[in-house]
């Protein structure tokens, strides 16, 4: 897969999930014990031989720059290609914040011109799945078309959700006719998993002429606008997908991981999810630990009871303690005799002792980075 | 480039006495602690201490430590100036040769620390686990003028006879050193952790290497040598955690000490973390039917049994039903449903079927090695297969690569020795 490139799109400020993203972009929610969401896109372009990354970074950066380093841990420190990181710069008076996707990858269009690699994929920062992009582009050949876009046919996730991602309708052939993003009343559940591949030189086409026209957002003004004019096919993925819009779909996810089969698809298929490395000990359970179906980073210690629950890297769990339905991010604290139920404790956050602290299942509550209860 | 302080890490040694543990690899590349090899604690001290330039001078079965190593990076020492080198045996045209005791490793690659040029070098062995700050050794071996300091640990009298004894004044200046004493004069063991002035450490080096007699050994010859000349040799007295695991019960007590409430030797502590590759795995997985308490569970675990008392590593799956008790389980290993394991060490990537019961009987001195095989642990080699409903007493070792057929019958007595077929 030398003939491509990668560019993940880290979007803006999403106020749907509140608390979550007051201080990190949502590409860079924790997820499953020990990653963060743009470790999937990213490990799936490096799984799929693609080792020219550009990460496209606006809203809250500094947290996932952190994350990404120089990206030894994807194996993209490289001399030639490697991982490039573009937040929002100044030239001139005139320069802003990047208005939208399209506007974003225009500012750093000579990265795609000065690519030798003929085929652009782009994806989504903020998508869990476990994706070969090399067996879409080959589909993309077979069809000819200008456009693919991946898909999947989401039949358990709600209207709310729904409508907060693009919707397909596509023809016998698999071209795509009609898309709607964002809908109010979503008509079908094909959506668009955000993952699109074209050639290089037709994105800089295109990109010009948005920019010319004064259009900032691809999807909206690119692929919605010019669907007519363009060839845009559909490429199905069956594996397990979540984007995280909301704190529902963010909650879940995690939960997910505690599902055998979502595990093997996503970790241990061969083509694995890397991750900043943190060199924390194995976790540690002591006498009194009681742990069921649950998820345990390294450096954790646990001496209470731990239910349905996802702990990250270094929490801990003291005596007396018990966590049911819960997320401890990285460095979560639970002192000696506090509880949680359905709960979202963000990373250095804390519940002091013998303090008992509850959400619903369908609307867990969350404790920001840093609070203590 | 001058350093100042650098540090050769003596790697070569095969440390016959942990069995088919290390049949394999390596001493110091065994298996600790869920996740670290027994060389990790040795790079990670000169890490957070700020010596940057290692030497490793490796010989038998290298190719894991090799790997293990590669270019420094978890240990921050992939740098262009210094950082890690590894230092196997070489051919020089026609006398090419194998390293002949430490002191002759060391000898052998004179070459390497001159073009390092330092004024001391710490050499130290890679068969413990612990945690130290050679900064502070550094430290008092230049407040006494010392040439020479020996870090020591004070040991209970009766192990003091199966270690290198050293005998101090009341200052800290060693007097005698005894290898292995039947009649210990003190108590205070040397750790096999020293600090020599580059000049003086090469004179004798280079003597004793015309010396035929001279078995090249640090202990034996080198101080022994030193001590006659009256070289300024000093004790440094080490408090912390520092534990041999040289032998079978050795290694199994170091990895059931970290198992205590709060273990002596801290890894948790963020200032001076212990380093090693990081496995490409998701976090570990307790399952709806696992148990886990007071143990130690590494990344990419399964667990869908009981475990208690027990240290697991990286990858290692445990079926439903079953129980893991007192055991060490090292990367990889698969231990099927409704199986027991007690008190047992099983080596990377071994495989226990179903409804196998391990550990369990009447203990019985070893027919094959008793010399090695001497206490109650069974010992599971590396890539070892233990077919389903198997029985096995206590104090057998299964070896590398046994497979199914190697097996005569379901039950293997307490003392058997179960060899791999060619």
């Amino acid at each position: 897969m030398k003939n491509m490139i990668g560019i993940i799109l880290t979007g803006g400020r999403n106020h749907v999930l509140g608390g979550l993203t007051a201080e990190r972009c949502v590409a860079a929610l924790p997820v499953g014990g020990k990653y963060r969401a743009i470790d999937f896109p990213l490990s799936n372009m490096v799984n799929s031989q693609i080792t020219k990354v550009g990460v496209i970074t606006q809203y809250a950066f500094r947290s996932l720059m952190d994350h990404l380093g120089a990206g030894k841990e994807w194996d993209l420190d490289r001399k030639m290609g490697g991982l490039f990181i573009f937040p929002p710069f100044i030239l001139d008076s005139e320069s802003e914040w990047y208005k939208g996707s399209a506007d974003a990858l225009y500012n750093n269009i000579s990265f795609i011109q000065r690519s030798v690699e003929e085929y652009v994929v782009i994806a989504q920062g903020n998508c869990i799945y476990n994706m070969c992009y090399g067996d879409m582009l080959g589909y993309h050949l077979a069809k000819g078309g200008d456009i693919t876009i991946a898909y999947k046919e989401c039949l358990d996730i709600d209207e709310p959700s729904l409508s907060q991602l693009g919707i397909l309708r596509t023809d016998g052939d698999g071209r795509v006719v009609e898309m709607d993003e964002k809908p109010e009343r979503p008509k079908y559940r094909n959506v668009s998993m955000g993952v699109y591949i074209m050639k290089g030189s037709f994105l800089v086409e295109v990109l010009k002429e948005c920019a010319a026209r004064g259009k900032y957002n691809l999807v909206k003004d690119v692929f919605v606008d010019m669907l007519g004019e363009l060839k845009v096919y559909r490429y199905r993925f069956d594996g397990y997908w979540r984007s995280l819009n909301n704190v529902g779909v963010f909650y879940r996810c995690n939960m997910e991981m505690l599902d055998p089969g979502v595990r093997q698809e996503l970790f241990l298929s061969g083509r694995r999810i890397y991750t900043k490395v943190k060199d924390e000990t194995p976790a540690k359970y002591n006498e009194e630990a009681q742990v069921r179906n649950s998820v345990v980073g390294d450096g954790c210690i646990i001496e209470g009871t731990v239910e349905d629950s996802v702990l990250f890297r270094g929490a801990t769990v003291n005596r007396g303690c018990r966590v049911k339905g819960s997320i401890v991010m990285q460095d979560g604290r639970l002192e000696p005799f506090s509880s949680i139920e359905n709960v979202i404790m963000d990373k250095n956050s804390a519940v002091s002792q013998g303090t008992h602290v509850r959400g619903e299942a369908g609307a867990p509550r969350l404790i920001r980075k840093g609070e203590i209860v | 480039m001058k350093k100042e302080t650098i540090a050769l890490l003596l790697a070569g040694g095969q440390g016959n006495r942990l069995g088919i543990l290390t049949k394999k690899v390596a001493k110091p590349a065994v298996f600790y602690g869920a996740k670290y090899r027994i060389i990790d604690f040795a790079l990670s001290n000169c890490a957070n201490s700020g010596v940057g330039t290692v030497g490793v001078l490796t010989q038998y079965r290298p190719l894991k430590l090799n790997s293990h190593i590669g270019i420094g990076k978890p240990w921050d020492m992939d740098r262009f100036n210094g950082g890690v080198t590894i230092l196997s045996p070489y051919s020089k045209g026609e006398v090419g040769e194998w390293y002949k005791g430490s002191a002759g490793a060391v000898y052998q690659n004179i070459h390497y620390v001159d073009e390092m040029d330092p004024k001391y070098v710490l050499v130290l062995s890679t068969d413990h686990v612990y945690k130290m700050d050679y900064r502070e050794m550094l430290g008092f071996h230049k407040a006494n003028k010392a040439e020479v300091t020996i870090s020591v640990i004070d040991v209970p009298l009766e192990e003091a006879s199966r270690l290198g004894i050293m005998s101090a004044e009341p200052s800290g200046r060693i007097t005698e050193f005894e290898e292995k004493p039947k009649a210990p004069k003190s108590t205070l063991a040397s750790m096999g952790i020293y600090v020599f002035n580059w000049d003086v450490l090469r004179r004798y080096l280079i003597a004793d290497n015309d010396d035929p007699a001279s078995s090249k050994d640090f202990g034996k010859n080198i101080i022994t040598s030193m001590l006659r000349d009256r070289i300024g040799m000093w004790a440094y007295r080490f408090e912390g955690y520092w534990k041999d695991v040289g032998t079978i019960q050795a290694y199994w007590e170091a990895n059931m000490d970290l198992l205590e409430r709060v273990p002596r030797l801290n890894l948790f502590d963020r200032n001076s973390r212990i380093y090693t590759p990081n496995p490409v795995m998701p976090a570990h997985f307790i399952g709806g039917t696992g148990d886990v308490r007071r143990s130690v569970l590494a990344e990419g675990c399964m667990v869908y049994g009981k475990v208690y008392n027990s240290i697991v590593s990286t990858g290692a799956y445990i079926g439903e039903g079953a129980e893991v008790i007192d055991s060490v389980v090292m990367p990889g290993v698969r231990i099927g449903k409704g199986s027991t394991v007690a008190k047992t060490i099983l080596c990377e990537n071994a495989r226990v079927g179903d409804r196998c019961v391990i550990g369990v009987g009447a203990m019985a001195e070893n027919a094959y090695m008793p010399e090695i095989y001497c206490t109650d642990i069974d010992v599971i080699g590396e890539d070892a297969t233990v077919p389903d409903g198997t029985m096995i007493g206590k104090n057998v070792a299964v070896d590398n690569g046994v497979k199914a057929s190697d097996f005569k019958g379901v039950t293997v007595a307490s003392g058997s020795y179960v060899a791999a077929s060619a």
